[in-house]
């Protein structure tokens, strides 16, 4: 029997997790997919809230301006990136100015530092692409970038490191309160907890509605981006919002981490939990709409396009802490946007109260975070010459657009949390996230996968599951048998 | 840092157009040369395309890709032009100094006398399209795949869509149905294929696998590996899907062989101009880009048909890097204005873009793309707007690249200022 378990491995189930591990508890986190952050949190606008948006009095709103404080602690003690590079709301025409001040209004009343009104002039200045309607904006200076993937495994290795169990591929079919206890059955038995914490994303209804009388609804909203080379990383230095409507914070356009361009998201809600394709229909409308804030979409460089599901809760709030009715049973539900910056609020809030209701008190001892080295890509010259000299497999580069060496890529293969997928590798090391999207590092890396955990190529997958890469080996097909001629005028189209 | 070394010619990448520079190189008497290649062996991406087919022009008879690289090779062997395999360039800067990281060699610098890009190309990716559906196990580009099917005996899918109808998206229907897959159809955006005539030919009708021309996929299905695809026909002119002619297609793989880009990461850092048609550096009669010393030829230039207008053209960039290193102001020297050269009417990715003066060759080798399909055409060349040449061509596609050497006695190079290529059917 566990002390805790936590449901998800997304960013805020791994964030639980990692504070979790401060405290004298036996921790286990089961996470559905193959890896950590495979759901919303790979697949959203990775943006650092301000707070201006969220209703004052909400814990979105509370949450939001205290995570956003904690973000760059956070992000320097695991050694991911982060930039504040600013937000922008900006108004596309006079009548959309007196909606900034009202933002500016809400964002002063939660709490949120750094806010001006800027002109079209200050506006121009600072982001020369920006459309020729733009009037004028909120400045946001809190604002930033973080990479949420990164970020994800970092706290999850760290939550290892500490003591945590880490059950991937682990789904949760069912959760029962038995004798006090909480009973999450999964396909490799049932797992036995003190305490349980709903970190289910999209699926957080249904853990909690098996347990609480207080029940409520999770839609996914699905948000569909494209993404374009790096080559137009510098188009724009902060993230440029247009007006914020019901469903959301609308289509924006911002730089990432890794000097990437997104542009995104829609929002569309949806019934299947797990359906985060693209569409024509929602791609044409990013790039409509985006189209106001940068009328020369370089959309010859696209280099990806992808979807992610935004868990709306019917209560249009985060759900947070105890449920009133199932002691010792914790959600950190209905997690949308702002989510992730809300992140290091929520989850240190919610592991002391766990903590409480266990009467844990903290460990002496709180290992350090697994640190990667510096990436060869944002080396000197020098300091790769060090590192080759060091270990040759420095001097083999693997993804020629990202400039990844073999040494990297055994790395995130052999590290705590190590990657057992192709995607898993892509998050650790950057293999494949290029222009090239893979096409010629992914023989490599499944050479590479293949060899470190003993698996036939054949037996890869992209992200889990069915998804694998290669259907067999050439020794395994059957002798060919081309078509005969008859069938070829049945078959030919018109 | 290391100390660096002084080198008068360096050569990326050592696939064809590499290793045909080099041998040219050397033999008009270049004896500072090395070829840097990021592969384990030479060869480039000859070794994977195990199918016949090239060498008719360069060795009047027909080699599969790797016997046809290593005439190439050997002939550097032979020769003992130095090559450093396993070897990635990181950067090149404007006055030519080469940093490159190896396993075994470590980080280098080099300072080049002069530096040849023969980088090639990639294949556009699924992102490039836009293509909507899910991010599915199953997609690929063709090259991915041949490289698993030839070089590693790896199968990527049994049921097969190839979208595009580039060379390797033929050769590739072919392969797939050889080793025993079933290729369901290739599926091409545009009313004709962009390979070549004899690849449509040879690998598709040869195997009854249907050829869709003005069709495309519109949707990708399958949550972990592909289970299908729809497509649908496109109008012509629009390339736009026409509603009602959707058809699901169930499949496990979908081969991409939607374009090739130019691989020009290096050439930006060393501050080449490219061209936005042919996606490659500027360049004059001598491979010449903007920078001086810095040749381009091959696929990092413009994508080409055949190895052998490769290998042709890359011997001529050996010679002119030659060329420089003995005598610099020999190719710039003269502080005349260049002749700009231009793409007319139905002409797109004329190479070279300009011609630097004096002009000393005999003729001057144009080559491009004309923009659609013509029956009974005409080549026409326009200096300054006067007709100086014309030539007559049964058919043209933009899946095979046209060439015109154009005389220059037929026109003043001292005096000309532009140049224009027409594509025209004829009256």
């Amino acid at each position: 029997m566990f002390d805790v378990t936590v449901i998800g491995g997304g960013v805020i189930g791994a964030a639980i997790a990692r504070e979790l591990a401060r405290y004298r508890l036996s921790v286990v986190l089961l996470e559905r997919k193959s890896d950590v952050a495979e759901g919303t949190t790979k697949a959203n606008s990775a943006i650092i809230h301000a707070g201006y948006d969220a209703k004052p009095g909400s814990q979105k709103a509370r949450t939001n301006v205290l995570g956003n404080a904690m973000f760059e602690d956070w992000c320097a003690e695991l050694d991911v990136p982060f930039r504040r590079n600013t937000s922008l709301v900006v108004a596309f025409s006079d009548a959309d100015l007196p909606g900034l001040a009202d933002l500016m209004a809400r964002g002063d009343e939660n709490g949120v530092p750094g806010l001006s009104l800027i002109d079209e002039a200050e506006l121009r200045r600072r982001e020369p692409n920006i459309g020729p309607k733009a009037r004028g904006a909120l400045l946001a200076e809190t604002g930033g970038i973080c990479c949420p993937y990164e970020l994800t495994i970092s706290l999850a290795t760290h939550a290892l490191l500490n003591g945590v169990e880490i059950r991937l591929n682990t789904p949760v079919t069912g959760v029962s309160r038995e004798n006090g206890t909480f009973v999450c059955q999964t396909p490799q038995g049932p797992v036995v907890s003190r305490a349980l914490v709903n970190a289910a994303g999209v699926y957080a209804d249904t853990i909690n509605n098996q347990l609480s009388e207080d029940t409520f609804t999770i839609t996914a909203r699905r948000g569909e981006y494209v993404m374009l080379d790096k080559r137009f990383g510098p188009a724009f230095k902060a993230t440029i919002f247009q007006m914020p409507t019901p469903m959301g914070k609308g289509v924006l356009i911002t730089p990432t981490v890794e000097d990437t361009v997104i542009l995104g998201p829609t929002a569309e809600d949806i019934e299947d939990k797990d359906d985060v394709r693209t569409t024509a229909a929602g791609l044409e409308q990013v790039l409509r709409v985006a189209a106001l804030s940068w009328p020369q979409i370089p959309t010859r460089h696209f280099i990806t396009a992808f979807a992610g599901l935004r868990a709306h809760c019917d209560r249009n709030d985060f759900i947070l802490g105890e449920a009133a009715d199932v002691p010792g049973f914790f959600n950190a539900a209905g997690i949308e946007s702002p989510g992730l910056t809300a992140a290091p609020a929520i989850a240190a809030e919610l592991a002391g109260q766990v903590a409480d209701r266990l009467n844990a008190g903290k460990k002496d001892t709180f290992n350090p975070p697994y640190l990667a080295r510096k990436p060869f890509r944002l080396m000197s010259h020098a300091e790769r010459e060090a590192a080759v000299a060091a270990d040759p497999a420095y001097g083999r580069i693997i993804c020629r657009c990202e400039s990844v060496p073999e040494a990297e890529i055994l790395e995130a293969i052999r590290r705590p949390l190590g990657a057992t997928t192709l995607d898993g590798v892509k998050r650790r090391a950057r293999a494949g996230m290029g222009r090239c999207q893979g096409g010629f590092c992914a023989p490599r890396v499944l050479e590479l996968l293949s060899r470190e955990l003993g698996v036939p190529q054949t037996e890869l997958t992209k992200f889990g599951g069915a998804s694998r890469i290669l259907s067999g080996t050439l020794g395994e097909m059957a002798e060919p048998q081309p078509r005969a001629a008859q069938e070829r005028t049945g078959e030919t189209h018109a | 840092m290391p100390e660096t070394r002084k080198i008068d010619l360096v050569i990326i990448g050592g696939g064809p157009a590499g290793l045909a520079a080099a041998v040219a190189a050397w033999d008009g008497g270049c004896r500072s040369l090395l070829i840097l290649e990021r592969d384990v062996r030479l060869g480039g991406i000859l070794q994977q395309c195990i199918h016949n087919g090239f060498g008719l022009h360069v060795f009047h008879e027909e080699l599969t890709g790797p016997e046809y690289a290593d005439r190439y090779i050997r002939q550097v062997q032979e020769r003992g032009i130095p090559f450093q395999c396993d070897t990635m360039v990181l950067d090149v800067s404007p006055q030519r100094l080469v940093t490159a990281v190896s396993p075994a060699h470590g980080l280098v610098q080099i300072q080049a006398g002069a530096v040849i890009l023969a980088m090639g190309c990639r294949e556009r990716p699924r992102g490039a399209l836009a293509i909507p559906g899910t991010n599915c196990a199953g997609i690929m580009t063709t090259g991915t795949a041949q490289r698993l099917v030839n070089l590693e005996s790896l199968v990527p899918g049994k049921r097969i869509v190839i979208l595009g109808s580039g060379d390797i998206g033929l050769i590739m229907a072919r392969r797939m149905t050889c080793i025993g897959a079933e290729v369901l159809a290739c599926v091409e955006l545009m009313p004709f294929s962009s390979g070549l005539t004899r690849n449509v030919v040879q690998c598709l009708h040869d195997y009854n696998i249907p050829l869709l021309l003005s069709h495309t996929v519109i949707a990708i299905e399958g949550r972990e590996r592909l289970t299908g695809v729809t497509i649908a026909e496109v109008d012509p002119a629009t390339r736009k899907p026409i509603p009602g002619t959707e058809e699901k297609i169930a499949c496990d793989t979908l081969l991409l062989s939607v374009g090739l880009i130019p691989e020009n990461e290096l050439s930006r850092s060393a501050g080449v101009s490219l061209s936005e048609v042919t996606q490659g550096p500027l360049v004059d009669q001598n491979l010449l880009t903007d920078v001086p010393g810095v040749f381009a030829c091959g696929n990092v230039l413009h994508v080409h048909d055949l190895v052998d207008e490769v290998s042709e053209e890359s011997a001529r960039a050996g010679l002119a890097a030659l060329a420089w290193i003995r005598e610099p102001a020999s190719q710039t020297g003269s502080g005349l204005e260049p002749i700009r050269v231009r793409d007319g009417k139905g002409v797109r990715g004329i190479v070279p873009q300009q011609i630097t003066r004096p002009v000393q060759l005999p003729k001057l080798h144009l080559t491009f793309r004309p923009d659609a399909v013509y029956k009974q055409a005409t080549i026409r060349v326009e200096v300054d707007g006067e007709t100086v040449l014309r030539q007559k061509r049964l058919i043209m596609t933009p899946g095979e690249m046209a060439v015109v050497d154009l005389p220059t006695g037929r026109f003043d190079p001292a005096s000309a200022r532009e140049i224009a290529v027409h594509v025209e059917v004829n009256a």
